[in-house]
């Protein structure tokens, strides 16, 4: 039966959703943090429509996620959650705010307005509480055995405060590249104009996070600062990302600005992965610890790799039947 | 006063857990419905049921949508507040929700889609396909649900080792001691919800004199099913009850309000259950008629609550109350279902005017119905999380503090507050802006619409169009 690490084998597909979620529901996001800087309520209308179609599927791997970390690391569920209680719920109550919003915006004219608040706020808040989920784990948790024992708003500390503030920049920065590749005209000429900005903040503060992580984790500075390693190779080609979107928004090219910024968002994240592993709970527990049995994740495994293949089809073919650019007043009403 | 986190726990997933339960109840019935109205259709044409079929299929899709968003805070719940549990019970409850998650995303990319916005692009055979898959889908997932839950009130094989419950056969954990009854009588409720909603809209449609042909049809139907399945349910509901009795006495203790155990119990009506007393304070039943019901004599013994200790009993009142609510209803529901049957000879039925403003009014008491007898059922079983191998006060989050359980409760509160007014605002209108006309085509702008269970449905959310009719 051990012939195989299911432990592995499922850290593989959570990795794998984690990301695919990061990248998917990232630019949906974006939009709603952008929404109430728009130039105006067409470009909005715009904004919407492009990801109209998408963004509930996208959010599939976010459901997908948080049940198979209960079926195959149970550990992870039930220390992240009590953790993270309260930012936990801002970023439910965020998502299920401007899930309605979707729903609601283009049926109504005379409540619009309040559509618009409620798509741009829960967006930034779900958006925040995800970054500040990424600085608690590299801040790690205090548990005692497999219990989380610290309090109540441990999570929020400086530190979570900057990766909360840089996963804004960065999902904007998705957001306003997508833009580029999906809209035309002003709206097109505003996202161009916004996104070097929007790169410079998330430059400024992956450089904070990358200089200040090493000193809250000894593991980590060890990891990269023991010796040199292929690891390096992540920032470096993050780094060339950066530089690929700086030129390629100023050559105002259409698709590829948005391809470079999913690329160093992977960098990122395989650096993130790297200073880790294979811890999943910081800072003791591995993933061979968090897992549940094997009987367990073998049961699990065979649903999911049946139903992965089907979620990733359908949702190649959503972007497939939505592809082209997204013109004001057509589409989605 | 200290703020109990365990009590605002408990409060705050029954809060989230009733809110919720309300969509999958009615999905699961409208469903089956929608798939008998497509297959009506296919095997003889009568466009009656076509515009039936379409109409509920717009319902359906808002219903289903407000049941993903508001089961998205459940998956959350297990690890938040219930931290202690959801570890030690993952093994086996982690793969259980997780296909129940798998079942919901099959059916959403795989026949959903077809069924809401294919009427027109795909062969009447494949729509026909797919409403049948979405309707044993909904089957599936509460299947997965109600296992899970079942296995919590009568847990089977699983062992305990180092405070972990690891699975020794998933046969007898899926399928436990309750399962086959609780999830026969949450299928029965589930129709029963369709089948009065259906009936109470009809109505409503008929009193205005609205697609009178066609809502007759509908109305018929589901009174031939309400006479059937309000009866039928009765049954079932004792059958559930005398397995209840053999797994959980105190739950039937508190249900029956009997403290001692006893020989000729009575049929409580009406009684005020003192737990501090230890005694109900008023009392008004029929002698020895509980007997009868649970053990089938009338010298039967019962079990009383006082065969375990006072902190092993529940809310006494609370599942006594809420039993005689949904057993009041369900008698309701039989003598409407009847009623029904009396009033077709001439055609009464469908032009009864008080009795089609009680089927209006009646629509909504199955959600009442069910919702008090997941009460008695949960609530009955406390303190036991995990019954008889874990308590809820064992299961609970420790880290978490009263505050913080009160900000999230008054926060879930207000955030289904607001959405739920909205969704419910907006099911209404499209409750009341009714079917298709008949010789109107349906919009053929639907390529480029969004394939989400929302946008089935074109009807605007507020009134200020020209032409509030549909955009």
């Amino acid at each position: 039966m051990q012939t195989f690490d299911l432990s592995l084998i499922w850290a593989g597909i959570i990795g794998f959703g984690v990301i695919m979620y990061v990248l998917m529901d990232g630019f949906d996001l974006g939009l709603g943090i952008l929404f109430p800087f728009a130039p105006d309520e067409d470009s909005r209308d715009v904004m919407m429509n492009s990801v109209a179609p998408i963004w509930d599927g996208n959010e599939t791997w976010l459901v997908l996620g948080g049940a198979g970390l209960l079926g195959a690391f149970p550990l992870v569920y039930s220390v992240f959650l009590p953790a993270l209680y309260i930012g936990v719920f801002l970023m439910l109550a965020g998502l299920i705010f401007r899930g309605v919003a979707f729903e609601f915006r283009f049926k109504s004219k005379r409540n619009r307005h309040w559509w618009n608040r409620a798509f741009c706020w829960g967006s930034a808040v779900a958006t925040f509480a995800q970054g500040a989920v990424v600085g608690t784990y590299i801040q790690g948790f205090e548990t005692e055995g497999f219990v989380y024992v610290g309090g109540a708003l441990d999570w929020l500390t400086p530190f979570t405060v900057l990766t909360g503030l840089g996963m804004m920049a960065g999902y904007s920065l998705l957001g306003a590249t997508w833009l580029i590749l999906k809209s035309e005209g002003h709206v097109q000429d505003w996202a161009y104009r916004i996104a070097p900005r929007l790169l410079a903040a998330v430059l400024v503060v992956f450089a904070i996070i990358s200089v200040w992580t090493p000193f809250i984790d000894g593991g980590v500075r060890e990891r990269w600062f023991g010796e040199v390693s292929l690891i390096w190779l992540l920032p470096i080609l993050a780094m060339a990302c950066a530089y690929g979107i700086h030129r390629w928004v100023k050559l105002r090219r259409e698709g590829m600005p948005f391809v470079a910024t999913l690329s160093m968002f992977v960098f990122t994240y395989l650096g993130l992965i790297a200073s880790k592993w294979p811890v999943i709970v910081p800072p003791d527990h591995t993933i061979w610890d968090a897992a549940s049995a094997p009987e367990s994740q073998l049961f699990l495994l065979l649903g999911v790799l049946f139903v992965i293949p089907i979620v990733l089809t359908y949702t190649a073919w959503s972007y497939w039947v939505f592809r082209g650019k997204v013109r004001a007043g057509e589409g989605y009403h | 006063m200290e703020l109990d986190p365990l009590i605002l726990s408990r409060i705050q997933f029954a809060f989230v857990v009733c809110f919720h339960a309300i969509f999958p109840v009615f999905t699961i019935g409208l469903a089956s419905y929608i798939a008998l109205l497509n297959g009506l259709f296919f095997a003889n044409g009568n466009p009656a049921w076509e515009r039936l079929a379409s109409f509920w299929t717009k319902v359906f899709a808002v219903v289903f949508g407000m049941g993903v968003v508001s089961g998205i805070v459940m998956s959350f719940q297990f690890g938040t507040n219930w931290s202690n549990f959801s570890q030690a019970s993952a093994n086996f409850l982690g793969p259980v929700l997780s296909y129940e998650v798998v079942t919901a995303f099959f059916l959403e990319a795989g026949f959903l889609g077809v069924l809401l916005f294919g009427r027109d692009k795909v062969p009447q055979g494949v729509h026909l396909f797919a409403a049948l898959m979405v309707a044993v889908g909904t089957f599936i997932s509460s299947f997965w649900i109600l296992a899970a839950n079942s296995w919590m009130q009568t847990p089977a094989g699983v062992e305990l080792i180092d405070g972990s419950f690891h699975v020794t056969s998933w046969y007898e954990a899926l399928f436990n001691p309750s399962f086959g009854y609780r999830f026969v009588h949450m299928g029965m409720a589930s129709f029963l919800a369709g089948g009065f909603v259906v009936a109470g809209v009809s109505a409503w449609f008929l009193l205005r004199g609205r697609d009178v042909p066609a809502n007759k049809k509908a109305l018929s139907m589901c009174l031939w099913l309400l006479l059937v399945l309000a009866p039928a349910q009765a049954v079932v509901g004792d059958f559930h009850g005398l397995n209840t009795l053999e797994h959980q006495p105190t739950k039937v203790a508190a249900m029956e309000g009997n403290w001692e155990t006893q020989s000729h119990a009575p049929l409580l009506l009406f009684a005020i259950p003192d737990k501090g007393a230890q005694e109900n304070l008023v009392e008004i039943g029929i002698p020895s008629l509980a007997s009868l019901i649970l053990t089938h004599h009338a010298d039967g013994v019962v079990p009383g609550l006082k065969e375990v200790p006072v902190d092993e009993q529940p809310v006494v009142a609370l599942v006594f109350w809420s039993f005689r609510v949904m057993v009041a209803l369900g008698f309701a529901m039989i003598a409407v279902a009847v009623t029904g049957l009396v009033l077709r000879r001439g055609g009464r039925v469908y032009s009864h005017e008080r009795y089609l403003k009680v089927l209006v009014g009646m629509s909504v008491t199955p959600f009442i119905a069910v919702l008090a007898g997941w009460i008695v059922t949960e609530s009955g079983r406390s303190p036991w999380l995990v019954y008889g191998m874990m308590t809820q006060a064992e299961g609970l989050t420790p880290s978490l503090t009263g505050g913080m359980a009160l900000f999230t409760l008054i926060g879930y509160i207000a955030v289904y507050a607001v959405v739920f007014w909205a969704g419910i605002y907006y099911l209404l209108r499209v409750i009341r802006h009714g079917m298709l006309p008949e010789e109107q085509e349906a919009p053929a702008d639907d390529i480029e619409r969004a394939k989400r269970p929302f946008s089935a449905a074109h009807i605007p959310f507020d009134d200020d169009d020209a032409h509030p009719v549909r955009s």
